[in-house]
């Protein structure tokens, strides 16, 4: 098993941490108390949670006229809170599935969290259709069920059944992608916990994982195909999102880049929730070990390039306009632009486009403040990119005496702050009962990618020490017994001694496992050249072990021989 | 039955894959191998089959597609034809294009939900269900590996003490 990584690469958990250590620090805010922040922070949630109950309540038994929708603007906010709520959800499964399948290691120390925000947001996304129904109670019509009004069925032409399939899709999956992620932190939790009703919840959690080898397998692989199949499925999610406009034929939405263009957005946002959330967290659940500005820093960078994506999309939406020579079209985006709106839709050109290019600079960028402050500047931004989509199209309609502005009531806007309380009343009480950070595969990289191991590895140390008293009580393989120089000698004769006079000695660290320690011990037996190193097979290998008494089967393991018959020919 | 067996407890995880390549070098039978994440190359050298789960996936997938055909068939072409926006439902084929989000939809769907259940029920996994990890340490740093005994106790706890296990302890298993 190779832990190599290339030392150019940077930690990705700093603070020397061992297995152990990483159980305790992810376990710490699941054992500990909620501080005061905690509670304060809860309490003005769970009130903007309970406001927008009490306004879910008045649209349901009053009507949905107590929205400011008029005649001409019919979608408003209910919609671009939907858009924008299923936008942020995408970038947990983005994180969890596309940067496992790219082999992404940083994905691990934020994945669980971004799933976590995938879930609640699109929760929150969810409730603004089944509101907007005005009869949510029968919210299930819109399932293919038979029915006793004869055979009615629901339309399976309409992008907005898609997305009743598509959200409902992504929502479960990603619930069961998450879940089957959080089973072996479950049971971790589970195993440390003291008081009896922590042990029967995180043991009823982690549905008994025992963790065995076949598990462990199985787990990877069901990991691996999920991610495969979250993949396409999050791509598709926006798309058909995008295709409740797209599909139509109102000038600003009848538009064919919006699948790539909506899915870039979403990214984006996504992104920028991710780094406002686990900045706040790092913080908060003293996890700066884990999420390292380096994470940040990552982040950041995706950020800025969907940014970039959906300014180009912004740009070629008004090129397609004028090139297309449809007047209607046209003055959609003039209107847009200088129209009684414009004021949002600079917004957005600014939050969405201009901000995300300061973090080129790699100070503004590494920056935990000008991160934060950008992250929340970007989910401004695309607030307000589906509001200028939605209201801006609608309310310069075909017939000019129909013409109009929309306002939202104290309604709309309650709703849209009860979601935010819900959302983050989730998120709090998720960070303070879960695992926070996929800690199994955090220490399955801790070895290839920890400070403390790299630190090993860089001074050639071994990265494991055998446990002392049960060292090689009767070592089988030395096939010559007795002192130190007849091993020597025995393991010279087999690899060829070195003649300075005619020999050059060769850089024995190039070789992947020798550090300079071990450098020095292989000179001090006689060997120098890569020649002599790829001589060696098992019995050498473990003459070598049993005279240095250092690093038992390490050359072997990372095939000393092979790597120096190679670099011998080069 | 109850059998006797062999709990060697190791403390990393590159001295449990040496550990368990010598032991079947030694041709022992390594019953299980308990972790606390996953030890890549370690059901290679324990020498336990690939799973199949994927190939369940696929054919969950292939059903998944498969029920989106014939439900939306049925609904929108034979049951109740509809002129959507001048669009006829004369065939499922000339229809098709629409129906493409739902048939993607419902492969992911069946794909993915089924093989977590598959998962879940041959690794015995389900609410309620007891943890069966016989040392609570190997879910946080601690490598556990089960050998069967029969009639070698001696011997092999040499072994596993040579290999570089911090404990070694025998005990009765009820199966």
């Amino acid at each position: 098993m190779a832990h190599y990584e290339a030392p150019i690469r940077k930690p990705l958990v700093t603070g020397d941490k061992s297995y152990h250590d990483v159980s305790v620090d992810i376990a710490r805010p699941v054992e500990g108390k909620a501080n005061k922040q905690w509670w304060i922070v809860f309490s003005i949630a769970l009130i903007a949670f309970l406001w927008g109950i009490g306004c879910i309540i008045y649209t349901i038994s009053t009507g949905i006229g107590v929205w400011g929708l008029n005649r001409t603007v019919n979608w408003a906010w209910d919609i671009t809170n939907f858009v924008w709520w299923v936008g942020i959800g995408h970038a947990g499964t983005l994180i969890s599935a596309v940067l496992l399948l790219f082999r992404q290691k940083w994905r691990m120390a934020i994945n669980r969290s971004a799933e976590a925000m995938t879930i609640f947001s699109v929760i929150q996304a969810g409730l603004f259709p089944i509101i907007h129904m005005g009869r949510p109670w029968l919210a299930y019509w819109v399932l293919p069920i038979p029915n006793q009004f004869g055979s009615l069925w629901v339309n399976f032409n309409s992008p907005l059944l898609w997305d009743v399939f598509a959200i409902s899709t992504y929502l479960s999956v990603s619930l069961v992608f998450w879940w089957t992620g959080l089973l072996p932190d479950f049971a971790m939790i589970r195993d440390r916990a003291v008081k009896p009703f922590q042990k029967k919840i995180y043991s009823l959690l982690s549905f008994g994982w025992t963790g065995r080898a076949k598990d462990w397998q199985r787990f990877e692989e069901v990991s691996l195909v999920l991610a495969g199949l979250a993949t396409p499925l999050v791509l598709s999610v926006h798309t058909i999102v995008s295709f409740d406009f797209a599909t139509s034929v109102i000038p600003g939405w009848h538009t064919t880049i919006f699948p790539p263009y909506f899915v870039a957005g979403a990214i984006f946002s996504g992104f920028a929730m991710v780094n406002t959330l686990l900045i706040i967290m790092r913080k908060v659940c003293s996890l700066e070990d884990y999420i390292t500005v380096q994470h940040i820093e990552l982040m950041n960078i995706v950020i800025m390039i969907t940014g970039s994506i959906v300014g180009c999309a912004y740009i070629t939406e008004l090129f397609i306009a004028w090139y297309s020579g449809v007047e209607y079209e046209q003055y959609a985006f003039l209107n847009r632009a200088t129209g009684p709106y414009a004021w949002a839709y600079w917004a957005m050109m600014t939050c969405n486009v201009f901000s995300p290019q300061f973090m080129w600079s790699k100070k503004l960028r590494t920056s935990i403040m000008f991160s934060f402050f950008i992250s929340i500047v970007v989910n401004i931004g695309m607030w307000f990119e589906r509001f200028v989509i939605i209201v801006t199209s609608l309310h310069r309609d075909y017939l000019p005496s129909s013409w109009t502005m929309f306002s939202p009531t104290f309604v709309d806007i309650g709703i849209f702050i009860g979601t935010i309380g819900f959302f983050f009343v989730l998120f709090l009480l998720y960070s303070r009962t879960f695992p926070v950070i996929a800690q199994a595969e955090v220490k399955s990289i801790l070895k290839a990618s920890g400070s403390k191991y790299k630190k090993l590895r860089d001074s050639g140390k071994p990265l494991y020490e055998m446990p002392k008293g049960t060292v090689k009580k009767a070592t089988p393989a030395p096939a010559v017994e007795g002192n130190k120089d007849e091993k020597v000698s025995a393991l010279m004769d087999k690899l060829g001694s070195f003649n300075p006079e005619t020999d050059t000695a060769d850089e024995l660290q190039k070789i992947k496992g020798v550090g300079p320690q071990m450098e020095q011990v292989l000179n001090q037996i006689g060997i120098f050249t890569f020649a002599q190193v790829s001589k060696m097979t098992k019995s050498e290998y473990d003459l070598l072990d049993s005279i240095t008494e250092k690093f038992p089967g390490r050359a072997q393991r990372d095939d000393w021989a092979g790597q120096a018959k190679k670099l011998n020919n080069k | 039955m109850a059998s006797k067996v062999i709990h060697a407890v190791y403390n990393d995880d590159d001295i449990l894959m040496h550990a368990v390549k010598e032991v079947r070098a030694a041709h022992h039978h390594i019953e299980e191998v308990y972790t606390p994440f996953p030890v890549h190359g370690l059901d290679k050298a324990m020498g336990l089959a690939d799973t199949r789960i994927a190939i369940t996936s696929f054919m969950y997938g292939c059903l998944g597609l498969t029920v989106a055909i014939v439900m939306m068939n049925y609904i929108m072409i034979q049951d109740w034809p509809q002129d959507i926006g001048g669009k006829p439902s004369f065939s499922y084929l000339e229809n098709m294009p629409a129906f493409v989000p739902i048939m993607f939809e419902l492969t992911v769907f069946f794909a993915a939900h089924l093989m977590v259940i598959t998962f879940y029920l041959r690794s015995r996994m389900w609410p309620f269900k007891k943890a069966e990890n016989p040392d609570k340490r190997t879910t946080d740093d601690l490598f556990l590996m089960e050998v069967g005994v029969h009639g070698n106790e001696k011997e092999l706890k040499d072994l596993l003490l040579n290999t570089g296990a911090i404990e070694v302890t025998v005990t009765e298993k009820d199966e």
